[in-house]
Parts: structure tokens; C-alpha cells; sequence
């Protein structure tokens, strides 16, 4: 799922503030279950910016919705009326749901108050882990099951850096360094010789490095 | 079998002597008298001298320019290249650089991460791997070719390197590594600094069962100690330095005027029990800041004078 992070309300605040009806957008999909971007995060941002505008003295109107996904146009009709009536959208989507708006409602500023933040799993209900960089081009078959790409920092592909200290990463010594978890799967796979494989020039065109993606469903009916 | 290289280093391993290595780093300015005085400090103790390029990510000059200017004074370069800050265009196109003016060895590192240098908000590259920048020097050295395929009309004649350490974690993966940088390519290892001669000594036992010591010249490294405090730092501080206890309380025994001296007497006798070790090569002495010191070294160790 894609992990996102609320902005703070001051930095939210101040891309608002010019507007005089701001329509607070939750997305219930992916930013919902990291508790960031929901229609129920929506409503607790809206009461917050509130008090917020009280404070500096300014009239502003936020009206709260939300939507199952804000990247499908499927499940906009609900909230085309609302999305047209309104000056402006805070939208608690990550940045694909906020392009996606942007595109979709030519006049209308679309605003985030989220950081998209990562591709990532829900280790704990409120602690979320980075497991994918979308490169497209997945290498997990080699390494047990656990990614270089996106688990260490310098993304190598054949094996630990120096900078392993008790398992830690030497960047951050919250973080696993990868390349020992991998190894500990590869040895309890009883496939640890796989570890002297070299791996290939990794092909970064289907990266982040050969432009924006796309992908074309062949012969899909609707 | 890998073309020959007009490389010193190569041909004083092949002739069966114990190299000995040098480190030095460029100056963080324009200034090459810096690098050009340590160069000249080392020159006639050792067979060649490692440039870090851009070590600790903090930007200095880089480790090209630097061994070139210790070339124009007759000082063998080992350039060293990370892939943290090039992709595959840009080493590619500094080792023709390097070739060019000679330089015949290469050390392949993929570098400290940019968040203990001076720019912790870089962007990291890591196009290639230490092991991927091994292999390619090789194809461009063996093949004649770019990693692209195409033909490089006077292809570079390169000496390839890599680091090896053997304290690292995690520790069942340290002789497994070794073999793998072989396979890619490393002609030559230069070590980790050896404080932890017993674990030294495994991971060498590990690459002798293998015959991994005959496929490539494993070159032990060295970092003479300064004081107690540096000590106790880079056991505490640095990943992958073993420093027993013994050396921490040798230094702590001695005054703190003494203890530099003491520190020196340490790396002597590290390196004279390496002499001993089957699958030792040479000595890869990395003196930081202390440069002046590696003659001493050389001399006490009976490594003086160096062959032609």
C-alpha cells in the first residue's frame, strides 16, 4: 500500500489560506489504514484548521468528504457536486490521488496535506515499513524474498556494505541492515550458497530513471 | 586471463614480493601541493599510494586529479572509485580518463553513505555495486568493450581491486564475500585495518581452504593507532573495526606522550606476524593523517627497501 504522512497543519495552513471554501477530501483506500488520509482524518484536520483559522482571524469554510479511491474516476460521482461547488480541495490523497483530481477538475486548485511517503507494509496497526521502490523490474526470486532495492540505502545488490553494526543498519540503528536479513533467509532456506551469485547490472530503465510509467492492459473488456 | 597491465603494483606481486601500500587523501581545495607532499613523504617507501575518493562523503578533490598529480612525480596511483556519486556513464568514462594518464590500478568501492559527509541531502546514485564496478573495469580491461557492447578502440589496461573485510558482519558471509569479488573480477583485496588477528586469522584460514588466496593478492590492512582515544573511538564508533581489549589496555599502559610511539610499535608487530601468514601478499598501511609515519613502518618491519 502507499504510506503517506500528514503535512503540519502550519504548512497546510498556509496553502489554504487564500481560499475562502475549502472542500477537505478524505481517500479511504491506502492512506486510510496508516491512519493519515481517511474521511475520518479528513474531519479531525478540518476541526483543527478551524480553531487554526479562528485564531489568525480569517472566514474560511471547510466542508468535509471522501471517496473510496481518489485515483478512479468510478468513485467520483458522489463528490463531483462537492468538488464543484468549492474554491479550492485539501485532498488527503497521496500524490497520485492528488494529480489524478488535478487532472480531472481543469479550474479547481487541488491541494495535499499529505507527504507521500513510501510503498510500505503495515508491520503494526500504527507502524509502517517501506518494502518496495517500484523498479520494476523485481529481483526478490534472488534475494529471499527481501528487497536491496528498496531495505538498504545504497540499494546493493550483492551483499553488505561495512557498515553493519549488531544487525543495524550504520545510518539509521533502528533499521535492520538488509543484506544480514537476507542472508538469515537465505541460510534458513538452506540456500546460502545462492549468496555468491553475482548479480546482474541491475536494467534502471524501468525505474524511476526511463521517465513516467505506464501500463496498458492488453485486450481488457470492461 | 585479463590483458597485461603496465602496473607496478601487478608486477611486484607476480614477482613474489610483499607489496606495500600506502593511503592518502586529497585536500578539500584546489591545493595539490597537499596530495603532491604526502605523495612525496611516501614515494620511495612503498609501491603504490590509494586516493580515496570523496572518503566519509565529504567532498574533496577528486581522486583522478589527485593521482595524477602523484603520477607526475613518480608515485604509482591506486585510484579509488565509488559508485555512490557516478553512474555507469561516469565511471566508465573516468576509468578511460584514468587509463589515459596511466593509471593502471583501480580500487572498487561503492563509498560511505552521503549522511556522514558534508551533504547529507544528496541524492546516493548506487547505479552499480562495488562488486557490478569490479566487473565492468574487467569487461572494459578484457573485452575491449563499453557495458553497452560497444567496441573501445584502445581499451584501458587496468590492475583490479577490491576491499575485503574480514570483521565485518554478518560474520558467515565474510570468506563467501571474498570469493564472490573474485568471481567478479578483484585481482587484488585490500583489507580492513587488522587489530583482531585471530579473527584475521580464520577468515584467512576460510580463503586458503578455498585456494582463494592463489586467485587473488589479499593485501592486509593497516591503521596505525595515534592515541587511546582514537582507539576507543573506532572500536566504539566505527562498523567492522575489531579492536581487542588487549590493544585498548597496551595503549592505556603507557603515558599519554608515549602512546602515538606505542601505536606505532602495535602496526609493526601486526605486520611482522602477517609476514608469517600463508596468503598474505603485502601490506596496505593506512596511516590517516599521519602519513609521515609509513616510512618508519616500512623501515622497522624490514620491508625497506622496496624492489624496482
Amino acid at each position: 500500500m502507499i504510506v503517506g504522512q500528514q503535512k503540519s497543519l502550519e504548512e497546510i495552513w498556509e496553502t489554504i489560506k487564500e481560499y475562502k471554501k475549502v472542500l477537505v477530501l478524505g481517500c479511504n483506500s491506502c492512506v486510510a489504514v496508516c491512519h493519515q488520509g481517511g474521511t475520518k482524518q479528513a474531519e479531525v484536520l478540518s476541526s483543527l484548521l478551524k480553531m487554526h483559522a479562528i485564531q489568525e482571524g480569517v472566514e474560511i469554510e471547510l466542508t468535509v468528504s471522501g471517496l473510496e479511491r481518489q485515483c478512479e474516476h468510478d468513485f467520483f460521482p458522489p463528490v463531483q457536486e462537492q468538488v464543484s461547488e468549492t474554491e479550492g480541495v485539501l485532498s488527503l490523497a497521496c500524490g497520485v490521488g492528488v494529480q489524478f483530481m488535478a487532472e480531472k477538475f481543469l479550474t479547481t486548485p487541488i491541494i495535499p496535506a499529505l507527504n507521500t511517503t513510501f510503498l510500505g507494509a503495515a508491520q503494526e496497526p500504527d507502524f509502517f515499513v517501506e518494502k518496495c521502490q517500484a523498479c520494476g523490474n523485481c529481483i526478490l526470486a534472488k534475494t529471499g524474498g527481501i528487497c536491496p532495492v528498496s531495505g538498504c540505502a545504497k540499494r546493493l545488490l550483492n551483499g553488505p556494505c561495512g557498515g553493519v553494526s549488531g544487525g543495524k543498519c550504520e545510518i539509521n540503528k533502528e533499521q535492520n541492515c538488509v543484506w544480514c536479513l537476507i542472508v538469515s533467509r537465505l541460510e534458513s532456506l538452506g540456500k546460502l550458497e545462492d549468496y555468491e551469485k553475482l548479480a546482474e547490472l541491475k536494467d534502471w530503465s524501468s525505474d524511476r530513471a526511463g521517465g513516467p510509467r505506464t501500463f496498458k492492459v492488453e485486450g481488457f473488456l470492461p | 586471463m585479463s590483458i597485461n597491465t603496465e602496473s607496478k603494483l601487478k608486477q611486484i606481486l607476480e614477482a613474489g614480493h610483499l607489496a606495500v601500500t600506502a593511503e592518502c587523501g586529497p585536500p578539500r581545495s584546489t591545493d595539490s601541493e597537499v596530495i603532491i607532499n604526502k605523495g612525496k613523504l611516501l614515494k620511495n617507501h612503498v609501491d603504490a599510494v590509494n586516493v580515496t575518493d570523496n572518503q566519509t562523503a565529504v567532498t574533496r578533490m577528486c581522486s583522478l586529479a589527485a593521482c595524477i598529480h602523484l603520477k607526475l612525480i613518480g608515485v604509482e596511483p591506486v585510484v579509488q572509485m565509488v559508485t555512490r556519486d557516478r553512474n555507469r556513464i561516469g565511471l566508465q568514462s573516468d576509468i578511460l580518463g584514468a587509463a589515459s594518464f596511466g593509471i593502471n590500478n583501480i580500487l572498487c568501492l561503492s563509498g560511505d553513505h552521503q549522511v556522514f559527509g558534508d551533504s547529507p541531502q544528496a541524492q546516493n546514485v548506487f547505479d552499480l555495486d562495488s562488486m557490478q564496478l569490479i566487473q565492468t573495469v574487467r569487461h572494459m580491461c578484457d573485452k575491449g568493450k563499453f557495458l553497452g557492447g560497444d567496441e573501445i578502440k584502445k581499451p584501458p589496461r587496468m590492475f583490479a581491486g577490491a576491499a575485503a573485510n574480514p570483521f565485518a558482519e554478518p560474520l558467515q558471509i565474510r570468506v563467501p564475500r571474498l570469493a564472490k569479488k573474485i568471481a567478479a573480477g578483484a585481482e587484488f583485496i585490500q583489507t580492513q585495518g587488522i587489530y583482531n588477528l585471530e579473527q584475521f586469522e580464520k577468515w584467512m584460514h576460510g580463503a586458503r581452504e578455498r585456494g582463494l588466496h592463489q586467485k587473488t593478492y589479499i593485501l592486509a590492512g593497516l591503521i596505525p593507532l595515534k592515541s587511546l582515544g582514537m582507539a576507543r573511538y573506532m572500536k566504539k564508533n566505527v562498523p567492522g573495526i575489531d579492536i581487542p581489549d588487549e590493544i585498548i589496555d597496551r595503549l592505556a599502559g603507557v603515558p599519554k606522550d608515549k602512546q602515538a610511539q606505542e601505536g606505532i610499535n602495535i602496526c609493526v608487530e601486526t605486520i611482522e606476524r602477517l609476514k608469517e601468514m600463508e596468503g598474505v601478499s603485502g601490506f596496505h598501511i593506512m596511516a590517516i593523517k599521519w602519513e609521515e609515519k609509513v616510512p618508519e613502518i616500512v623501515e622497522r618491519t624490514g620491508l625497506f627497501p622496496r624492489p624496482d
